[in-house]
């Protein structure tokens, strides 16, 4: 059965994620980055830092929701069940800093088929509270058996 | 730092993820799918037990690129592929290689391994200086 990919380029709403020091060094720890720019306010701040800096793939953390939306699209029909993420792309622009407002705006970059298995890939855009691209991200998911 | 040059490695991030650390990866990034942190489910869904995050195996990614480069400002972008599947209490391996190093950039081959099986391939991250 064929993919149906007449949603490419369908563009979803906005999701914006507040970004805190506390959550920061959460996923600092979880991740095991010891770099104390992470962690430590005053260290961020010698560095020339306003705050505690996120480590670059926390972009997971204030990208992620913006891309539920679009892997459960009834109109994309993709197999949630049969899906695995297959690949990811992270391009990052100014680094994101605790006090930081992001907004990601989330859209459907293609859709393919290739030997039996569906290829969905996602982009999701995050600018911060001065409008400056902080993140760009790639999410490529595999559904096998289309 | 480490002092970077075309043809040679960075140094090798190596890090053993405990049991319990699927958990704490899901609190901190909000992905709370139960093949991470219900060994139950994960069984009853085919897989050898819980497994870990893909994303936080490529966060041992980036960390192996901003570590080599001094610091997170430098890692511009990072692109990988996740095959097969991390599993916790066994040691991830990430290397890598620069590839190219020219006019204050860096294109960096690199890999996270367990038990000998690449579980991110085909990666590649560019770093600025």
């Amino acid at each position: 059965m064929p993919v149906n990919t007449k949603a490419i380029g369908k563009t979803y709403e906005p999701v914006v994620y507040a970004v805190g020091r506390e959550k920061i060094k959460e996923y600092t720890r979880a991740v095991g980055e010891t770099n104390p720019v992470h962690l430590d306010v005053g260290a961020a701040r010698d560095a020339g830092y306003a705050d505690v800096v996120a480590p670059p793939m926390f972009a997971v953390v204030y990208s992620a929701p913006s891309v539920g939306p679009p892997i459960f699209d009834p109109e994309i029909e993709l197999n949630f069940a049969m899906m695995v993420h297959g690949g990811q792309e992270f391009v990052w622009g100014p680094l994101v800093v605790a006090g930081d407002e992001i907004t990601t705006t989330a859209s459907v970059k293609d859709i393919s088929e290739q030997d039996g298995r569906g290829y969905y890939v996602f982009e999701s855009i995050s600018t911060n509270q001065r409008g400056e691209q902080v993140c760009r991200g790639t999410w490529t998911n595999i559904v096998r058996g289309v | 730092m480490a002092e970077l040059h075309a043809g040679e490695q960075i140094p090798e991030v190596r890090v053993t993820p405990d049991k319990f650390l699927t958990v704490r990866y899901a609190g901190a990034s909000g992905d709370f799918n139960p093949i991470h942190i219900d060994e139950e489910f994960a069984r009853a869904v085919g897989l050898p037990g819980r497994i870990l995050h893909g994303l936080w195996t490529m966060a041992q990614v980036a960390r192996a690129q901003t570590e080599a480069a001094g610091g997170p400002e430098h890692l511009k972008r990072l692109s990988v592929q996740f095959r097969g599947m991390g599993v916790p209490e066994q040691e991830v391996i990430v290397s890598g290689t620069v590839r190219e190093l020219a006019g204050g950039r860096a294109l960096i081959d690199t890999v996270a391994e367990q038990d000998g099986k690449q579980i991110i391939r085909n990666a590649e991250a560019e770093l600025e200086f």
